[in-house]
């Protein structure tokens, strides 16, 4: 199946001029008693790039990218992240590297009983662990400042207040993102933040990203089922098939037309 | 045809036939019963005896003996300071205890093991029990009281209070451990605020549970309105009796009302 879609497999081997920010190579990982989900992943990303995950349901990208940062736990392979042996950390230096690392999830993950504010300063647990960082009610005045200031960039510091279950799907991943750049991250990680939106509140998400990302200077790997977005906000587009990477293009040089065929080979 | 439906018909019975082994169980079961109430002297004669003398109590009660009703509410008041001050510790106590309990939540299966076998101990042993250890322990008066409805209450609250964690969305917890949030940050800034409604809820039935038992332990010597209503039944003074039990029943009415207002109210 592999051989069949190396037709629009051009990696690119050559800018090598920066230490990746993240480099993995032959991640594997199979849950028991079911089957291989990755079997031999490898991949590298630049400081500041932008690169697109894609593939059809079940070919293990949520899986990957949870590896990454060992919210599941690899069977083999090597990942550095920062330079750093992901694999080898203690549970201490985990979390140490975890703080530098934004992550976005698809269903937002919220605490929907607390308000906007109060999610977004949760971001500052990656450096703080005070109950100032637990509800906004007790934060310092300097945390709660700059979770505002995180609240503006994404336009809902009018919600600050606002319960989370009463937000919009758009908004409540409006407030991930915020929560996120609470968080100071060096690297983001996004798993499929456009979907269950609608195609609008979708590309609002990813352009806001994309442009917080590109404003701080983050390398970004994101999760898309859409082509178009997936095209436009990244510079790499990856693409995984029966758990390896069967597909590295530039963004520039790929279209949609093409990529579906990606997604066409790959069903049975 | 009538044939071809009969053997339809049998081959999907009403009624599942039981093993030989749940049949044994199931008579054995019943026999049990059948012994129990024979082993227990409860017979329709000793009943039918006994209804004219409940018939003599109750007409000695009324109408209630109001003299002492001062000392009675006094006392009441202090059933039921009892009955919150032993219910707040053991909400207090429950609460650490019950992350340790927690499926999921607690640092380690030893950890979690150990915290669940302590809150069944504390709620297998019945609260009466615990009173006379601590009326043992501590002496006669309310201070046992109130330790052996803190204890009730870790056992109560405590399985409720894992629970409800347990059955917390997992969603942000994952995003908080992805964050690099403590252990100590993630339960108070997700766990705790999606259970809290349930933690309320088990806390209001709690005091409710609380005050119906301080009633209880008094009569062992733990204090409160319990040792009035048993001087009054051994003096056969079924008047005064009366109205200990009529302002034991308002107070329990009211903290189950209060109790149903603000659960609706805040949950």
């Amino acid at each position: 199946m592999l051989d069949r879609i190396s037709g629009l497999r051009t990696v690119e081997t050559g800018s090598t001029e920066a230490e990746p920010t993240l480099s993995v190579r032959r991640l594997s990982k199979s849950f028991t008693n079911g089957p291989c989900v990755l079997s031999g992943v490898d991949i590298a990303i630049r400081p500041g790039e932008s690169v697109a995950l894609i593939g059809a349901n079940g070919t293990g990208k949520s899986t990957f990218v949870r590896c990454l940062l060992r919210l599941i736990e690899p069977n083999d392979g090597d990942i550095r992240m920062f330079g750093l042996d992901v694999r080898a950390l203690t549970s201490r230096s985990l979390r140490h590297l975890r703080s530098r690392v934004g992550f976005v999830f698809q269903r937002h993950n919220l605490v929907l009983r607390l308000s906007a504010l109060s999610n977004v300063i949760h971001g500052a647990q990656a450096r703080m662990s005070s109950p100032g960082s637990w509800y906004q009610a007790l934060a310092p005045s300097r945390v709660r400042d700059e979770a505002m200031t995180c609240l503006e960039r994404v336009s809902l510091d009018g919600k600050a207040c606002a319960r989370a279950d009463s937000l919009s799907g758009g908004q409540s991943q409006r407030v991930a993102i915020a929560r996120m750049l609470m968080q100071r991250p060096e690297f983001v990680i996004a798993d499929e933040p456009d979907a269950s939106l609608d195609p609008r509140a979708g590309e609002e998400i990813m352009r806001l990203l994309h442009e917080t990302a590109r404003e701080r200077g983050l390398g970004l790997l994101f999760i898309s089922h859409d082509l178009e977005h997936a095209i436009r906000f990244s510079d790499r587009i990856v693409g995984l098939a029966a758990g390896q990477v069967a597909l590295d293009v530039r963004s520039n040089n790929a279209n949609p037309t093409e990529l579906r065929k990606f997604f066409a080979e790959e069903r049975p | 045809m009538t044939s071809a439906r009969f053997a339809a018909a049998t081959r999907y019975p009403r009624f599942e036939q039981p093993s030989a082994l749940a049949f044994i169980l199931w008579v054995s079961a019943l026999a049990f019963i059948v012994w129990s109430l024979s082993t227990t002297g409860l017979s329709f004669d000793r009943l039918a005896r006994g209804i004219p003398a409940m018939g003599g109590i109750l007409e000695r009660m009324f109408p209630p003996d109001l003299d002492r009703l001062d000392r009675i509410l006094a006392s009441l008041l202090v059933t039921f300071q009892m009955a919150v001050g032993g219910c707040v510790l053991g909400l207090i106590l429950s609460f650490p205890l019950a992350i340790l309990a927690a499926d999921g939540i607690s640092p380690n299966s030893i950890v979690r093991v150990a915290a669940r076998g302590l809150i069944a101990l504390f709620r297998t042993v019945p609260d009466l029990v615990w009173a006379l250890f601590f009326v043992i322990a501590v002496g006669l008066g309310p201070a046992a009281g109130v330790l052996a409805i803190m204890v009730d209450t870790i056992g109560y609250a405590g399985r409720f209070f894992a629970e409800a964690m347990e059955e917390t969305d997992k969603g942000p917890r994952e995003a908080l451990a992805a964050i690099g949030a403590s252990r100590l940050g993630t339960i108070m800034s997700a766990v705790v605020p999606n259970a809290m409604p349930n933690f309320i809820a088990t806390s209001l039935f709690c005091v409710e549970k609380a005050t119906r038992a301080s009633v209880v332990l008094g009569l062992v010597g733990a204090g409160g309105i319990g040792i009035e209503l048993k001087v009054a039944f051994d003096l056969f003074d079924y008047a005064t009796a009366a109205t200990i039990i009529l302002v034991i029943f308002m107070l329990v009415i009211i903290v189950e009302q209060v109790g149903s207002t603000l659960r609706r109210q805040i949950i």
